[in-house]
């Protein structure tokens, strides 16, 4: 019988009924006593030198209260990177200075230079308007190509860097000369370039931020779309507006997906706070979706060139990678950090592979900034390895599957360390393999193709056996890395006088669940019913402290915390029991929600000790504080190491060249499953954005910087009828060796393991149906793509 | 959005004096209309809407020919043509069900977008525009991309469609917008065969000429296997090349007769 509640339950997503009755309460939905409406002006060009900004026609015009350019921001602080990474020839990464509004130039199609505050959103449109049309930008020569930006110094995105280049990393440097070598001595060598397309995040809410100023006391308050409030807080005070943290909060309240795009501080946060003050009235702004497409932080975009040495038999000698990885115009926070510490360390795959090199060139072009998107440099590096590998199984004749079953590495090799600098805790690679391959009928796949023959159909099969690293991240560790901040996390659990709870956490939640799991784990570990049990989130001024969502990393991390935390309610618990039992502190028991005497009947429940802390009567006073709420910080040990195999069937039309995804079986490892369901949804929704990334998603900017896919008339987004039935398992379970509830993560998975899948599948059709000439298509994998490919 | 005036008559010629007005625009579905103010694209100081007219809504069959009225919406078309089956399955597949909800026939082919399905089906049936001032060959209709022969504040009360013998629409979706990435109607009558190609032309939809001799002797889909389209004037962008399109324009061709 499954379980009802608790861990491993699959308990209904509480937070759903709000958001599916159009009562969840997103920044948009605010609405404040004088509030004003904020517009920004954005650069039609992709480089430009701003020569003037005449502001007096928009200042003057119906309802406008403030404009702003670049000018009033311009002794602020840089919005910073939050990784300093250092190149191969030691020298620090370049890090120009990221205004909050463009000022000199403006770097991109979207690069926000002024801003228009009005008492209607019509007004400051209008002003805006008014503002672009007086605003004097000299066009530059745009830079979009990475590899023209490196090679050509004369034309440079900022000024003081001349190769355009952010740094040239390499991981591991020291292993670069053993795997030249062996690469050369190798019996077989199969090198393939490939594109990591450039996605646009496009979560469900547009981004948007009020801003507060309460003169009386000089605090801010800042709500905004985040996935992690006090990171923003931090960014914003510290680093931005130089402010003491105590004098601002940051509330994030429904968020409507992130994806890693609301991860970050944007100019615009900046800037509705300094207006607040200003004006002493509220500033609103929320982003129209061609601003989203247009500023928010993208995706990937990685051009690499990837070689993988083997013996004649598949056996795996070697991996080598060059990359050039897009940053766009500015470093935005994590965007040094996802192609080197994300992705280079993931380069040995599930792997028994000895000899691993990773080559990064970071790259600045007149395109909107490049961060993590879910995955984060983990599906760029499953990608590349997992297309060579089927490209040098086709090469040598070699079955796909067999040649990942010799190479994975075994159970019994755990803790393992990679060449890539990793050490992976604990996993079974074959019993996923296996689990994938019995659920997608691999035997009869045949018949399948055979069947979809007579449609004129061509059908092929792929397969990935992806690995990441997430539950980010061991602060020490990342510290060495060049990480600016720790990543540990931190939970407050407040149990009332009448024994609900109250868990503030530092996790943010904007789709995930969180409100839902959390408080099954909680209800779980104090035996109490899940409804009694709140969960808090996206408020700087309730909870301790915490580094957000995003790295698949709340349940590890933010989820440990919470564990801790009631590990110190329930120690304090049986102290409180004790002294009202009269026995001695280590005879109490703690189960099913009472606290006992071991050996006896004598028992108090849990509700019965939260009230006497609160009504401390019969309490230990001289020993103990009375009340009953423990704040706990988690730092983790190592990162955790979720793992899989996913199959993807595809049919092809040779006529059209369109792909159908006609089935895609999941075998995770995803530890311990706290909330079945969930986990299914997170992999749904992973493996949707997969499936877009390999099938639709085609960001493209034309050679003067301009957006060509800017809407969805022309950035094809993943829709239903585009994506299969999924078949979802995660019953292989080896739990992590080194957090408390044995969990890894699932939230990206989905994102990183299947597009190499369905590419590899597409490409499986082709050769099986005679078109051996195509070894490669870029993603997206579109009709036109394939029908070129098949044609070329 | 900039503001402006709404207006709802309730005949033609309260909408046609009111078009009269500096700046004044027809509002049907605004399915097109509206975001295109939304992105101040469009700054109409009075929208005349044609939604509330009577005589300018529903669909009559007789004698051969099928009757609409410009202002009835895609979903009213799918549901009650069913004398011409192949423009039912057509409007059943315009958008989503809340575009088809409130986009209108006369909407779509005053606007004539290069993508759109509606001037297909029209041009391949040699339908008739029928507006208040006068009757147009759909031959004569559409003149261009988003051009049309509508004389300023004209406008379409009713298309009139001949139901052919046989007849097909095969649409290629462009994967983002949905809309046309190459459609291809043809139509059969005692007369011979039409063939118009959507979502492929430079300058809008046309007639394959070419394929419809081909057709009228032997109306079959295997009889174009030895035909090509020309790339000549075929648009090239982010979904495909001109070559791409071309083959496009073969193969909905090919599946819509054999649909038909
Ligand atoms: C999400 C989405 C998906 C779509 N997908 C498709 C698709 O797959 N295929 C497709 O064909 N279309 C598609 N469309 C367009 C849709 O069919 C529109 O309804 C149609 O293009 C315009 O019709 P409307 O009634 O909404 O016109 P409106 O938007 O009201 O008007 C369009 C233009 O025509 C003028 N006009 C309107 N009626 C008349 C008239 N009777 N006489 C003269 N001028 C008039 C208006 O002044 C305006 O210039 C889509 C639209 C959307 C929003």
């Amino acid at each position: 019988m499954p379980k009802d509640q608790g861990i491993g339950a699959s308990s209904k997503r509480r937070e759903d009924v709000r958001f599916l009755t159009g009562r969840g309460v997103y920044t948009d939905d605010l609405s404040l006593h004088g509030q004003t409406h904020a517009v920004f002006v954005r650069s039609t060009v992709a480089h430009g030198r701003i020569k003037a900004i005449d502001t007096a026609a928009a200042a003057a015009m119906p309802g406008v209260l403030a404009v702003f350019t670049g000018e009033d921001f311009k002794d602020m602080g840089g919005n910073p990177a939050g990784w300093l990474i250092n190149s191969r020839n030691g020298e620090p990464m370049r890090e120009p200075k990221r205004p909050v509004l463009a000022h000199g130039k403006v770097r991109h199609v979207g690069d926000a230079y002024a801003a228009v505050v009005a008492e209607t959103f019509q007004q400051a449109k209008d002003a805006a308007q008014q503002l672009a049309d007086d605003s004097d930008i000299e066009e530059l020569p745009a830079i979009v190509d990475m590899a023209a930006a490196l090679a050509d110094s004369s034309n440079r995105v900022h000024d003081e860097i001349p190769d355009n280049q952010c740094f040239d990393w390499g991981w591991i440097e020291d292993n670069r000369a053993a795997v030249d070598a062996a690469i050369k001595a190798a019996p077989h060598v199969t090198t393939l370039e490939l594109v990591n397309n450039r996605l646009v995040p496009n979560a469900m809410e547009p981004r948007a931020s009020i801003g507060e100023y309460f003169p009386g006391t000089g605090d801010y308050k800042l709500t905004t779309t985040s996935q992690n409030p006090h990171l923003h807080r931090l960014l914003i005070a510290a680093f931005v507006m130089g402010m003491p943290e105590n004098k601002l909060t940051v509330v994030a309240p429904d968020v409507g997906g992130g994806f890693g795009s609301k991860i970050y501080h944007y100019g615009e946060e900046a800037v509705v706070l300094a207006a607040a003050k200003k004006l002493a009235r509220p500033v609103r702004w929320t982003a129209e979706r061609s601003e989203s497409f247009l500023s928010d932080a993208h995706g990937r975009d990685h051009v690499t060139k990837i070689e993988l040495a083997c013996e004649k038999d598949g056996t795996f000698i070697a991996f080598r990678t060059e990359t050039m990885a897009n940053v766009g115009a500015y470093l935005s926070n994590f965007s040094t950090a996802t192609p080197t510490f994300l992705h280079g360390t993931l380069m040995a795959g599930p792997y028994k592979v000895p000899n691993v090199y990773v080559n990064v060139k970071t790259v600045f072009t007149n395109t909107a900034p490049v961060d993590a998107y879910r995955g984060a440099g983990r599906p760029e590096a499953t990608f590349s390895l997992e297309r060579v590998i089927d490209k040098m199984c086709r090469e040598l004749g070699l079955d796909p599957f067999e040649v990942r079953r010799k190479n994975l590495l075994t159970k019994d090799m755990f803790p393992y360390t990679t060449p890539v600098g990793l050490a992976y805790d604990t996993g079974d690679y074959h019993a996923t393999l296996d689990k994938a391959m019995a659920m997608a009928d691999v035997a009869g796949f045949e018949a399948r193709r055979a069947e979809s023959a007579k449609k004129g159909k061509l059908r092929g099969m792929g397969l990935s056996t992806w690995i990441e690293a997430c539950g980010i991240a061991p602060s020490n560790l990342v510290g060495v890395l060049g990480s600016r901040v720790g990543l540990y996390d931190a939970a407050t659990v407040r149990v009332n006088a009448t024994g609900n709870i109250s868990v503030m956490t530092g996790a943010h939640s904007h789709g995930q669940g969180h409100e839902t799991v959390f408080a099954q784990i909680v209800a779980e570990k104090l035996g109490v019913p899940e409804a009694s049990v709140e969960i808090v989130h996206g408020d700087t001024s309730k909870i301790p402290f915490g580094m957000g969502s995003y790295g698949s990393r709340s349940l590890a991390v933010c989820g440990s915390a919470m564990n801790r935390a009631v590990d110190k309610i329930i120690a304090k618990g049986k102290k409180i029991a004790a002294h009202m039992l009269e026995a001695a502190e280590d005879d109490i028991t703690f189960e099913n929600g009472n606290f006992s005497v071991a050996g006896t009947d004598k028992a108090k429940s849990f509700g019965e000790i939260a009230f006497s802390a609160y009504v401390p009567h019969n309490y230990p006073l001289e020993t103990l504080e009375p009340g009953l709420e423990e704040t706990a910080f988690y730092d983790p040990a190592n990162f955790t190491y979720p793992a899989g195999a996913y199959i993807c069937e595809v049919e092809v039309d040779p006529d059209t060249g369109k792909v159908d995804v006609a089935a895609f079986y999941c075998a995770d490892d995803f530890g311990n499953v706290m909330n079945p369901m969930i986990v299914e949804g997170q992999v749904h929704g992973g493996v949707g954005q997969g499936i877009g990334q390999a099938l639709c998603e085609n960001t493209s900017y034309d050679e003067s910087g301009q957006l060509l896919s800017g809407s969805y008339m022309d950035y094809a987004m993943p829709r239903a009828d585009d994506v299969p039935f999924y078949n979802v398992d995660y019953s292989c379970q080896t739990p992590c060796t080194h957090n408390p509830l044995g969990v890894k993560g699932c939230g990206e998975a989905g994102a990183i393991g299947s597009p190499p899948a369905v590419v590899n599948a597409v490409i499986d059709a082709l050769h099986r149906g005679g078109h051996t000439h195509v070894t490669h298509i870029d993603m997206p994998v579109s009709p036109s793509r394939v029908w070129s490919a098949i044609n070329g | 959005m900039h503001n402006f005036e709404f207006v709802k008559p309730s005949s033609i010629a309260d909408a046609v004096a009111a078009l009269r007005q500096e700046d004044a625009q027809a509002l049907s579905g605004g399915q097109t209309l509206m975001p295109t103010m939304k992105q101040r694209l469009a700054a109409p100081s009075v929208l005349v809407s044609l939604t509330g007219i009577a005589e300018m809504k529903g669909i009559r069959a007789s004698g051969g020919v099928v009757e609409i009225g410009a202002a009835t919406t895609h979903a009213e078309v799918a549901a009650g043509a069913g004398a011409y089956p192949a423009l039912t399955a057509l409007a059943g597949n315009i958008g989503d069900p809340a575009v088809r909800n409130r986009g209108t026939i006369g909407g779509s082919l005053a606007n004539n977008d290069p993508a759109a399905d509606y001037p297909a089906a029209a041009l391949a049936s040699g339908a008739t525009i029928v507006t208040n001032a006068r009757e147009i060959a759909a031959d004569d209709f559409f003149q261009g991309l988003f051009t049309t022969a509508l004389e300023e504040g004209e406008i379409i009360t009713a298309v009139r469609f001949p139901v052919p013998e046989r007849a097909a629409y095969a649409k290629f979706q462009q994967p983002a917008s949905r809309f046309a990435l190459t459609g291809a109607f043809v139509a059969k009558t005692s007369a011979g065969v039409r063939v118009a190609i959507t979502g492929a032309g430079e300058d809008g939809v046309f007639r394959w000429t070419d394929a419809e001799a081909a057709l009228s002797g032997n109306f079959s889909a295997a009889v174009l296997n030895g035909l090509a389209a020309p790339e000549d004037g075929l648009i090239g962008d982010l979904h495909g090349t001109p070559a791409y399109r071309a083959n496009l324009v073969k193969v909905m061709t090919q599946r819509a007769v054999a649909a038909a």
